[in-house]
């Protein structure tokens, strides 16, 4: 059985959860193996239901009134008893920031591989999974090792929601009391909070410029406003210029910042790396200005330039008036 | 306050990957390494606590004979010692390995408080310093961007997605990884460096029983996902011909 760990929070699903829900159906697709989904949570059974429009073999809800707010510590206890009951091959779970705070604690609990940020399944007979390394510039199909069950955490978009398979009518839904000793949890979480209001919602633009590491000094970061200003676009960037105060962090796309979808997304001097990516990938053209050919932001713009942006963008800039 | 930072080295962000024979791990001997950019930030938060509440600060770090550079890096930077878990095994260790060896080297240590990177820019597991944790059996806390630590107590602001945080108070010993951006960093001083080559590196051999929990059986440069178009010429010539497909084939600008 192939079990895939939803996520949500006060009983809001986090989408990410279908996303992994198409890669069990797919894992599954080669052996048969019947796909269940655990909901962990102090209330879960309005998300577990509407899961339960999968075409899977059951939906676990896995309550307790501990699990609310989320705890490594509780969810780790809860999640650990779970699985030995159910006794699943693989567990499945969305690479999100909650994932990364608890599966390799899981995972180290129960003396088991984890396999995280995976992009993709390549079956057989010993499936292998595909992740990147390096920052991008290397790929690896990767084998767990050692006795089931195997942690794997899927990237957010290796798959697409809507390739999920639904069921011709809801799977069952059983409730399953977590066992969680609430004494126990180490963590006190607080709400969680916004820093500042997002001034700029960058996700409605039209079009984006976007600089990263190689604008090289904030002084550069004029060339930049400047093909925003003769392109009609708003000004973003990757992380490390937000932290370097180059440009205020509402302007930051990427997997901590906002998530962007524009028509045009010029990326200056941005290698690529996949915290970046997963903000701005749905973008319908990107154009990628680099001087480093191997930078993987040339593997997923539609045009790439290889050279000094410092001498190409002004030429853009001038190209554009006439 | 007794704070450890585990740091790695990692191949540079100059580097051009290459491939070893059997294409499953890179040529280690071509590549340039830096220290792992996230652990320089928890190196410099783990400084700072010093600063603010004394006590000490050890560099531990797994890894093959030449990670002593980023150990004598930190040192000159301001770190008090450092630990050493040397074996050429580790260069391509998973992070159950990784760890495994780390925790074996610093349990006797009994540290209040353990920082590491979020996740190393080489294999990405963002795995070790939570396996860490739980091989001490100490909480935890993931991708932090501000600590306060007073009176024994330890409250820190967890960064979740999409411009939210969270603080989380837990008790001390506790294991923390850090996100880049929580500081501005610091280099090292001639002073630094001079001052690190007296400063003491404890070496300590990597546990025998480890057994990888994963394997590389293919290494590759990524197939690209779209057809991209390369514009080439003379940066005028690549300008106005982007501009004109800009244009006229997708249309994204007038």
């Amino acid at each position: 059985m192939i079990l895939v760990i939803a996520e949500q929070r006060e009983g809001k699903l986090n989408r990410a959860t279908w996303e992994t829900i198409v890669g069990a159906q797919q894992l599954a697709g080669a052996s048969g193996a019947p796909v269940a989904i655990v909901v962990p949570g102090a209330k879960t059974s309005g998300v577990a239901n509407e899961l339960a429009a999968a075409q899977v073999k059951e939906v676990v809800a896995l309550e307790h009134a501990a699990l609310e707010p989320y705890t490594p510590d509780g969810y780790t206890a809860a999640l650990q008893d779970a699985i030995g009951q159910l006794s699943p091959t693989y567990v499945l779970l969305p690479h999100t920031y909650q994932t990364r705070d608890f599966a390799p604690k899981l995972a180290a609990r129960l003396d088991r591989a984890l396999l995280t940020d995976v992009t993709a399944i390549k079956p057989g007979s010993e499936p292998s999974f595909v992740r990147p390394m390096f920052q991008g510039k290397l790929t690896a199909d990767v084998v767990p090792q050692g006795p089931a069950p195997h942690f794997v955490t899927f990237q957010i978009g290796a798959y697409r929601v809507d390739r999920v398979a639904k069921g011709a009518s809801p799977a069952p839904v059983r409730a399953l009391t977590a066992k969680v000793d609430a004494a126990a949890i180490r963590e006190k979480p607080e709400p969680p909070f916004q820093q500042a209001k997002q001034a700029v919602d960058l996700s409605q633009a039209e079009r984006i410029v976007s600089v990263g590491r190689g604008i090289k000094d904030q002084t550069n970061i004029d060339v930049a406003k400047k093909l925003a200003d003769a392109l009609g676009a708003e000004i973003a960037a990757s992380r490390p210029i937000c932290d370097a105060g180059w440009l205020p962090m509402e302007r930051q796309v990427g997997s901590s910042g906002q998530t962007v979808a524009p028509k045009l997304y010029v990326a200056l001097g941005i290698s690529g790396a996949i915290q970046h990516l997963v903000g701005m990938k749905g973008s319908n053209t990107v154009v990628a200005i680099n001087k480093d050919p191997d930078a993987p932001i040339f593997e997923i713009a539609d045009y790439g330039i290889v050279g000094d942006l410092f001498e190409i963008v002004p030429a853009i800039i001038e190209a554009v008036k006439q | 306050m007794k704070v450890a930072v585990c740091i790695k080295q990692v191949p540079s962000r100059e580097w051009h990957p290459r491939l070893n024979d059997d294409r499953t791990w890179i040529r280690d001997q071509d590549a340039n390494f830096e220290m792992n950019e996230p652990d320089a930030y928890a190196l410099e938060e783990a400084l700072r606590l010093k600063e603010k509440h004394g006590g000490e600060v050890v560099v531990c770090s797994a890894g093959p004979a030449r990670v002593a550079q980023v150990i004598r890096e930190a040192l000159a930077r301001g770190a008090d010692r450092a630990i050493h878990v040397e074996d050429d095994g580790l260069a391509s260790a998973d992070a159950f390995v990784t760890s495994g060896a780390l925790a074996a080297a610093m349990k006797d240590e009994t540290f209040d408080l353990i920082l590491t990177g979020l996740q190393s820019d080489d294999q990405g597991f963002a795995q070790v310093g939570v396996i860490l944790a739980e091989k001490l059996g100490l909480p935890h806390a993931t991708i932090i961007m501000e600590v306060q630590a007073e009176g024994g107590s330890l409250r820190v602001k967890r960064e979740l997605e999409g411009g939210w945080f969270q603080w989380v108070a837990m008790p001390l010993p506790a294991v923390l990884t850090i996100q880049s951006g929580i500081n501005q960093l610091r280099y090292a001083t001639l002073k630094g460096i001079m001052a690190a080559k007296k400063k003491e590196i404890r070496k300590a051999a990597a546990p025998s029983s480890a057994s990888p929990k994963q394997k590389i059986v293919s290494l590759y440069v990524p197939e690209k996902g779209k057809k991209t178009q390369m514009i080439g010429g003379s940066p005028a010539e690549a300008a106005k011909e982007l501009v004109k497909r800009l244009r006229d084939e997708a249309r994204v600008i007038s």
